[in-house]
């Protein structure tokens, strides 16, 4: 083989057609790849963070929904409790009102029972005193006989 | 089996010889000024075709929406980073546009012994050329060429990563260290006179033969009509084989070229 312009040409091809070829394509396409898988990998990586927030989210969430629940039940647990103690007040209220109306009924029991004693005591003396005049057929004398009236009167 | 087919072709022995040999033109009283005028129309036709698809994919990249060809360069140029980045130390912005083009321009100058190969030296018979060798890479400028421009870079790259002197000392302390400098020079130079020799005869000598083989095949035809069925199959064969046989050796130069250029980075001048 001998050197000949052919091989210099063939040089000078080569070396234009690498300049081109790194211009044109090489530059552009690795710089586009590059920036394509930064982009892939900032993509995933939002993703992988969003991931996580929504699994917090869901955390924050279950716990919220717990907290919400042990309120409810104390605010149940409470009102019954409360319901109960108005139960007992008024179960004591109904009691004492109770007693007392019976105890105001008796009152009255016994007062009408002393007026009738006493109108009975009163009839009894009248008739004792209508009978007895008509026994002896003479007016017994309220003022003699008192001390006499007075024990039979104490008697009923 | 290879004889005259007749008083009007041509017989075998220069039906091979037309076909391997290069349309030369000489200019003034030759010697240097020899132009091969084949080699050079069709690698600058594939250099062109390349050229053609780097300006117009280049130009439209799109990240989102990548059409074929972007895909298909893609995949290449991907490829070839692979490549560079296993073997290759540290970076180079020479190393990848480089190494991309060898294999792609080696690819499709192989990729012209596929076509049939009478064709297109008919054709040119037609217009009145004469002789016409479709192959780049079978002509040994071409090869030569991409394997000196490697040398170079080589050389360059040597120098400029061990210094002058570091450069001067691989020659004087490699292989055997200090007390066998006269065989050192010797085993390193021609160590390193081997990787273009190497690099330009192995791919001129895989294409140069199956190119010859091709002729030979395509003689089967000529010679008798029985001839006819064994072209037709085993040319398909070749031709199949070839395919793997044109990638393997344009990946091939464009590995050793990565390589070489990547023990040309190695400063082991510290080891030593």
């Amino acid at each position: 083989m001998s050197i000949t312009a052919t091989l210099i040409g063939q040089m000078l091809t080569f070396a234009v057609l690498v300049w081109f070829i790194n211009k044109t394509l090489w530059g552009p396409m690795t710089k586009m790849l590059a920036d394509r898988k930064e982009k892939i990998a900032d993509g995933l990586a939002m993703a992988e963070r969003a991931q996580h927030e929504h699994e917090l989210a869901q955390k924050d969430a279950v716990k919220h929904i717990k907290e919400a629940k042990a309120e409810a039940a104390k605010i149940i647990a409470q009102a019954q409790k409360r319901s109960l103690e108005i139960i007992e007040d008024a179960k004591v209220d109904a009691k004492e009102e109770g007693e007392r109306l019976i105890k105001s009924a008796e009152a009255t029991i016994e007062l009408e029972k002393e007026q009738a004693k006493e109108e009975l005591r009163h009839k009894v003396v009248d008739i004792s005193i209508a009978a007895a005049s008509r026994i002896i057929k003479k007016e017994v004398d309220a003022d003699t006989h008192g001390a006499i009236l007075k024990d039979v009167v104490g008697q009923i | 089996m290879l004889s005259n087919s007749g008083s009007e072709g041509p017989s075998a022995v220069e039906y091979i010889q037309h076909h391997l040999k290069n349309n030369d033109v000489a200019i003034g009283d030759g010697g240097f000024w020899v132009i091969n005028i084949d080699t050079m129309l069709f690698s600058w036709f594939t250099a062109g075709i390349l050229m053609y698809f780097a300006y117009t994919i280049g130009k439209s990249l799109n990240a989102e929406k990548p059409g074929t060809g972007q895909n298909v360069l893609e995949a290449i140029v991907e490829f070839v980073q692979q490549q560079i980045r296993d073997i290759f130390p540290g970076t180079n912005p020479v190393v990848g546009p480089l190494a991309l083009t060898i294999f792609m321009w080696v690819f499709l100058m192989n990729a012209m012994d596929l076509v049939p190969v009478d064709l297109l030296p008919e054709i040119g018979q037609l217009v009145g050329i004469h002789y016409m060798k479709v192959v780049p890479t079978t002509d040994l400028s071409t090869t030569f060429a991409l394997a000196l421009s490697v040398f170079a870079l080589i050389i360059y790259y040597n120098i400029k990563v061990k210094g002058f002197v570091g450069y001067i000392k691989m020659f004087l302390f490699h292989p055997f260290g200090k007390f066998l400098i006269p065989v050192n020079i010797v085993m390193t130079t021609i160590e390193e006179i081997a990787k273009p020799i190497s690099l330009g005869l192995r791919l001129f000598g895989n294409m140069f033969a199956g190119e010859l083989i091709f002729l030979l095949i395509a003689l089967l035809g000529g010679a008798s009509m029985l001839g006819l069925l064994p072209q037709i199959v085993l040319g398909s064969a070749w031709a199949i084989f070839h395919i793997l046989v044109i990638t393997l050796q344009a990946f091939i130069f464009m590995l050793l070229t990565i390589v070489y250029l990547a023990m040309a980075h190695q400063d082991d001048s510290e080891a030593h």
